[in-house]
């Protein structure tokens, strides 16, 4: 049994089962869905116990053909770059089933929505055929739509609305770039690993390039085409913004390397330096616009757009440290946004019915858990040694300073930043004065907190020992990126 | 004995016609409509089941009567596939009663029938003008049958007008092609065309008057850009089922017609759509239709508070995205529009059929009639999210491979020097702009509150018809060889030679 696809094929298998089962029967549906994520999780932990360091590469392949015609396989496996991100949607998928465990409104679709975007999102990761990963790219886009709109906040039509069209128009760049790479490698294939062996022309790399950079780039929240993101993740309801922020960013993130920069390499050193500074942008203008939110979760949402930068400019430093940098960015800073959302939506926001930082207050008197998970996530997000984010944002700088010194410098202001901001909220969240309207505050319930405790353990396990994930990714990266660019 | 075996699926429909009238005529006549819908449409279907078996037995690869008549594996799979439509047709017309004259409507159904079966049999101009007569005037009468309704004698009117305008322009086309060359058979209209030395004499402007002029006449039919006028007026006024089979069986059809005439008789005439090597000639006069009826289509669309205008202008974009295919112009190309034809065919048929039951109980087919729909019945809500997102385009869904094919043959037309490219990426922007639309019916349905709460339920045939449509169009997305080989074989009858 492979167990890679096994992760996919789990969740569909979950949503299924749920179709069947009796509308009213909600405690049944949390059950089979919970279930169904903790499967995932075994298997991808699985996964990641049983990959071979020494040996490298692609493992756990599968390929079936799926429509000879085209020349089109069921094809997947895994490397150091899309296991960590299996294993963070593990990890994500299983704690947002705990944490939405409050849901009311007929829960029965809600899961069916849920595990349809779980299975994309698994899809993506293991999908080493350009065409599956685009089927899977789809499925995981347009579940969003209805989750947010019909259980949402917030504006949440707009949001829902908006967020469906950015990413759709992406996927049409995306459409017009996986035509012109079957037709331009006369390989009549959508292999991914065959369509890496084809060496194009400069010309048709520098054109295609940038289709398939924004079409991905849209999702992994590109400045400028962000805007979606902060509005859906604020729309989004708790669980639903935990894995569109923690993993389904990183979908497009994941898609820029994937795709964009490892079929193209020529291409992407004629336009990563431009990503470079747009991804700078995105770190000092996230941070800044994080700063002046009067809305929690509009912190957090912005706090994602400065964090994706990094994850960008990783990416664009075109060396194996900064490269590294970036894949371990995406599975510390989704398990990180994962954390803070399940803490403004489910713990503060179920409770307190507000997101306005000047009306709360005091929290860490009635909810010392979900303050102790916020220091934790907002360390982690400054930063501090210790914690993974220092990790891999330390391992980005490292690697964009080689390259570009100068923006490696200006990414300071944004560290700076978001010092202030996670301070800034800590501050109004959870110390000061207690508001009369807060009380009374139910306690945390014990799933809430096997979820905060599993992203916590984490955040604190890469945090101590990097080698846990670094070893796993470098010896994918370095040979990658050394054979893409020298 | 030919002609058993060589017309046998016809003379089933004509013999159901009769016995279908005489049996109202002589037995029904006291009973409520309700009940004498129920039986004939019963009846009806029976015979569309008898027909379908009949395709079994048939002749393969017949041309009869001097080639007029033509049978072979692709004709006798689309044969099929209208059967299939007007079945689903018959039962979408049984949710419901529209009029009094329920033997005649029943009838025109087959008659409708009988011309579309008779059409893609045909390979001659006249035959061709008398099925696609037989076609238009049944589908004339259907769509005023409405009673009751008066926007649908106005349909039915303007319907009428430019349907006869069109077929005028069509066969005033066909007069010069035959004063041209003294002959009506397409094969033998080709072969004189090719003998003409290029660039042409004296006969020049005249061929291009008849190309003109058939491309217009088919260009109504098709409902394409800027052809399309009657179609949202025709497809809102009609009652729901005559909509549904106007815009699947009546379309593909029309299309089958549109390629046999163009690429057997007058492919000397297509000109170039490809980009830097731009000429003139219904190739590139279709390209530009494409590019028209896609955007436009999509963007009016968007404005549309009724539900079946909204579907008209998405199949005048549809029509559009099929062009595409028919400019590719090669073999993979024409395999792609009988693929889309085929996918739009039952996605259309099942996403009526859901208006059809919602109506029916609801009185309306706004977009807010349409309101909580996810609530009041979730079976019929969940059916509707797969043929809409299947027409959106959403992978896995068929309507998604449909573009997929369509597109990529363009592509490969030329595939190095990317000629189509400019068709493609227009048809896929225009893909992206059509999901908000789409995206609004799935709003209306979800997302907004319904101001009267109770659950809708749908017969129990209904419901059958829309689970076999929804199952064709989930399962020809997740798993679309078979009839991707199946058509790649067909793809070997037809009757010209084309670039593979």
């Amino acid at each position: 049994m492979n167990c890679v696809s096994a992760t996919f094929w789990t969740s569909l298998i979950g949503a299924l089962l749920i179709l069947f089962l009796e509308k009213e029967d909600h405690d049944t549906i949390k059950r089979t869905a919970a279930l169904a994520g903790f499967v995932c999780l075994l298997f991808s932990l699985t996964a990641y116990l049983g990959y071979d360091l020494r040996q490298g590469g692609m493992q756990f392949v599968l390929k079936r053909p799926w429509i000879p015609e085209f020349g089109i396989d069921f094809h997947v496996g895994v490397d150091g770059v899309s296991l960590p991100l299996v294993l963070l949607t593990g990890f994500i998928f299983f704690t947002a089933v705990l944490i939405s465990w409050n849901v009311k409104d007929r829960p029965k679709e809600f899961f069916i929505l849920f595990l349809t975007l779980v299975t994309g999102v698994f899809g993506v990761f293991v999908a080493l055929d350009l065409f599956l990963l685009f089927v899977f790219y789809e499925l995981a886009v347009l579940p969003m739509y209805l989750l947010i709109g019909v259980w949402g906040s917030t504006r949440k039509e707009y949001g829902a609305m908006k967020l469906t069209l950015y990413l759709l128009v992406g996927s049409a760049l995306i459409f017009i770039g996986m035509l012109a790479l079957y037709f331009e490698s006369g390989l009549r294939t959508f292999d991914l690993l065959q369509l890496s062996q084809v060496h194009y022309s400069p010309t048709f790399q520098k054109i295609v390039f940038p289709l398939l950079f924004i079409g991905f780039g849209v999702l992994g929240g590109l400045w400028p085409l962000h805007t979606w993101s902060p509005v859906g993740h604020v729309a989004a309801p708790t669980s639903v913004s935990m894995l569109h922020a923690g993993v389904l960013m990183k979908l497009g993130a994941y898609g820029c390397f994937r795709v964009a920069i490892c079929l193209l390499p020529q291409g992407a050193v004629f336009w990563l330096p431009w990503v470079a500074i747009l991804a700078t942008v995105n770190i000092v203008y996230g941070s800044m616009v994080a700063m002046v939110q009067r809305d929690f979760k509009f912190v957090i949402g912005y706090s994602s757009v400065s964090h994706m930068g990094f994850v960008l400019l990783g990416l664009a430093s075109m060396n194996p440290i900064g490269v590294s940098g970036a894949v371990l960015q995406m599975f510390s800073h989704g398990i990180m946004t994962g954390l803070f959302f399940a803490i403004v939506g489910r713990m503060v926001y179920d409770r307190t019915h507000t997101r306005d930082l000047d009306e709360l207050g005091g929290l860490s008197g009635p909810l010392p858990f979900a303050n102790f998970c916020f220091i934790v996530g907002g360390f982690a997000s400054m930063g501090l040694p210790g914690l993974s984010g220092f990790v891999a944002e330390l391992q980005i700088l490292i690697g964009t300073w080689r390259r570009y010194p100068l923006l490696a410098a200006l990414t300071g202001i944004g560290i700076v930043v978001t010092a202030a901001y996670i301070l800034r909220v800590m501050h109004k969240v959870f110390y000061g004065n207690l508001g009369e309207k807060l009380h009374p505050l139910e306690p945390i319930t014990p799933l809430e907190k096997v979820a905060g405790v599993i992203l916590v353990t984490n955040l604190i396990l890469i945090g101590l020992f990097p080698s846990v994930m670094v070893n796993l990714i470098y010896t994918t990266v370095e040979p990658l990126v050394r054979g893409l660019f020298g | 004995m030919i002609l058993l075996t060589t017309f046998t699926t016809e003379i089933v429909i004509l013999s159901g016609i009769f016995s279908l009238l005489v049996l109202d005529l002589f037995f029904l006549k006291k009973k409520e409509p309700s009940e004498r819908s129920k039986i004939i449409g019963t009846v009806a279907s029976l015979f569309v089941i008898a027909a379908t078996l009949s395709l079994l037995r048939s002749a393969h690869t017949v041309h009869a009567l001097g080639g007029m008549w033509v049978l072979d594996p692709l004709v006798i799979f689309f044969k099929g596939v209208i059967l299939a439509i007007t079945f689903v047709t018959l039962l979408l017309s049984m949710e419901e009663i529209f009029t009094p004259h329920v033997s005649e409507y029943y009838a025109m159904i087959l008659f409708a029938a009988l011309g579309m079966l008779f059409l893609i049999s045909s390979e001659e101009l006249v035959m061709i003008y008398v099925a696609l007569e037989l076609l238009s005037v049944s589908l004339y009468i259907l769509t005023a049958l409405h009673r009751g309704v008066e926007r649908s004698q106005e349909a039915a009117v303007k319907y009428f007008l430019f349907g006869a305008l069109s077929s005028s322009f069509l066969y005033f086309g066909a007069s010069y092609l035959y004063g041209l060359s003294g002959a009506t058979n397409l094969t033998l209209l080709g072969e004189y065309l090719r003998t003409l030395s290029m660039p042409l004499g004296p006969e020049q402007s005249l061929l291009w008057v008849a190309v003109a002029f058939i491309l217009v006449g088919l260009g109504f039919k098709l409902a394409v850009v800027p052809f399309h006028l009657w179609a949202p007026d025709a497809y809102e006024g009609a009652p729901t089922p005559v909509t549904a089979y106007i815009s699947t069986g009546s379309k593909l059809a029309s299309f089958f017609i549109l390629i046999k005439i163009l690429l057997i008789s007058l492919s000397p005439m297509g000109g170039t759509p490809l980009s830097g090597r731009f000429e003139g000639g219904w190739e590139s006069i279709l390209a530009v239709i494409a590019c028209l009826s896609m955007t436009l289509g999509n963007l009016v669309a968007m404005t549309q508070k009724n539900l079946k205008r909204l579907l008209a202008y998405s199949s005048i974009a549809h029509a559009g995205y099929i062009l595409v295919g028919v400019v590719a112009a090669t073999k993979m190309g024409i395999a792609s529009v009988f693929y889309y034809l085929t996918i739009y065919a039952f996605t259309n048929l099942g996403a009526f059929g859901v208006i059809t039951a919602i109506s029916a109980k609801v009185g309306g087919d706004n977009l807010s009639d349409f309101s909580g729909l996810g609530r009041r019945s979730p079976p019929l809500a969940s059916f509707m999210v797969i043929f809409i997102l299947s027409l959106a385009g959403i992978p896995p869904l068929a309507g998604f491979f449909g573009k997929f094919y369509v597109f990529l043959s363009a592509v490969g037309r030329d595939p190095k020097g990317y000629g189509l490219m400019w068709l493609v990426a227009v048809g896929v922007a225009n893909s992206a702009l059509s999901l908000y639309y789409y995206l609004k019916i799935l709003k209306q349905m979800y997302i907004i509150e319904p101001t009267d709460q109770t659950p809708l339920k749908a017969s129990r045939p209904l419901m059958a018809a829309l689970a076999v449509s929804a199952l064709v169009v989930i399962g020809l997305g997740l798993y679309p060889s078979p009839l991707l080989s199946l058509l790649n074989a067909f793809m070997n009858y037809l009757p010209f030679t084309i670039p593979s």
